[in-house]
């Protein structure tokens, strides 16, 4: 399911199914991306930031048409514990690759893969500094 | 100090091309004049291959290449090496002038971060500025490579860089009335290229930038954030378009403009320095 912003529109939740990852996009070309994803997340329910949520930021291949410092994309992810992936859809090899990842991520948040649950992304999320 | 305004008066109101040049191998001040000997016998064997933009009237290309002592930041930097290119048309040449075709000049304000890693035999001047044809800009590119082992690239200015430009620059202090303070933005994904132009009015830009910074003398990200945000949402209330999401392709104010393929024109003595100093950060991040 594919959204421009949140809130989603509140007719159709009882035909929604239930939510098991939110991909949030940024793209570094545009601050306007950024500053949505932002007010977006303030309609996320706490319990998704443990490890349903990840942030895909997309067109870092073009270094020069920055339009966004990745410290704050990066910064965003650590306050919301959440990882932040980078790639650049541009690019099919990267494309797929990049689809594949957050496959493999859902099959993990919908409970599909025995063993390992979401939460598993949050203590992944710990960094070496943190030791 | 910018030393002796009209040595530099030349620099001022010229659009100028950005390249980062890496650190020079076996330069020596020295032999500047032997250096202008040498490009002139490499551009006049360019041209006899046939590959040089004049045809018709036989023209010889003079080479100048001079020290600019002042144009520096610090007693660390490299003093600014210029090179100039004149025509002198051999059909008259009783008392006619010798007419300048292109200028290119090296320099370095603030370098420290790439001349202090550097080993003795290298000049670091990493910062190159064009004016005139591309043809001469890749001759003395080519020579300048093959003589001295170095690398020379474009210098493209991205959004990010260009909003660091203009909220540092619309902030400046100006004794005379200034120009306005414009961005320009393009559109993206559309079928026909759209461009928006966003003027302000130079006292309000200055204005809104005082009760954004902090420190004077200071500037951080956040505070540059801030200042664009102010502008996009101004421009969202009354035109409902949001800025933000569109590419920011060229800054001017009454300081200097700049433009993301790396072009800048600086139009105010008084700050030549301080923009040279960023235009020399952005130039050592490209080499590194």
């Amino acid at each position: 399911h594919l959204a421009t912003s949140l809130p989603l529109p509140s007719e159709r939740d009882h035909f929604r199914p239930r939510i098991d990852l939110i991909v949030f996009m940024i793209d570094i070309k545009s601050k306007y991306s950024l500053r949505n994803v932002e007010a977006s997340l303030a309609h996320v329910d706490a319990s998704f930031f443990l490890g349903k949520v990840c942030f895909l930021v997309t067109g870092v291949g073009r270094v020069n048409a920055c339009s966004i410092e990745t410290n704050a994309v990066c910064k965003l992810g650590e306050t919301y514990c959440s990882p932040v992936l980078f790639c650049e859809l541009e690019l099919e090899g990267i494309r797929v690759v990049t689809a594949q990842r957050l496959l493999r991520m859902l099959q993990i948040c919908a409970g599909h893969i025995p063993g390992v649950s979401a939460l598993s992304f949050v203590s992944l999320m710990r960094n070496s500094d943190d030791d | 100090e910018n030393g002796d305004p009209q040595r530099t008066a030349f620099l001022l109101r010229k659009a100028w091309t950005l390249y980062s040049v890496t650190p020079l191998y076996r330069f020596h001040r020295a032999r500047l004049r032997d250096y202008a000997r040498l490009l002139s016998a490499f551009i006049a064997a360019e041209k006899q291959k046939g590959l040089a933009v004049e045809v018709g009237v036989e023209l010889d290309i003079k080479v100048a290449v001079s020290s600019l002592a002042d144009l520096r930041g610090s007693e660390q930097d490299q003093a600014a090496v210029l090179v100039q290119l004149s025509m002198r048309s051999r059909a008259s040449s009783r008392n006619s002038e010798d007419k300048l075709v292109w200028s290119g000049w090296f320099c370095s304000v603030y370098g420290d971060d790439l001349s202090e890693n550097v080993p003795e035999d290298f000049t670091c001047l990493p910062l190159f500025l064009t004016h005139g044809a591309e043809s001469y800009t890749s001759m003395v590119g080519s020579w300048f490579q093959k003589t001295f082992d170095c690398c020379f690239r474009r210098l493209a200015i991205s959004p990010l860089n260009l909003c660091w430009m203009v909220a540092m620059w619309a902030g400046c202090q100006l004794d005379r009335a200034a120009s306005a303070v414009e961005l320009v933005f393009s559109m993206p994904r559309l079928s026909q290229p759209l461009d928006i132009s966003y003027a302000i009015h130079p006292e309000d830009a200055k204005a809104l930038w005082d009760t954004v910074q902090k420190t004077p003398g200071e500037i951080t990200q956040e505070e540059v954030d801030v200042f664009m945000d102010c502008l996009y949402a101004h421009f969202h209330r009354h035109f409902k378009i949001h800025l933000s999401a569109a590419k920011l392709v060229k800054v001017s104010t009454a300081v200097a403009s700049a433009h993301c393929d790396g072009i800048v024109k600086i139009l105010h003595n008084q700050y030549l320095l301080g923009v040279l100093m960023l235009l020399t950060e952005l130039a050592i991040s490209q080499i590194q």
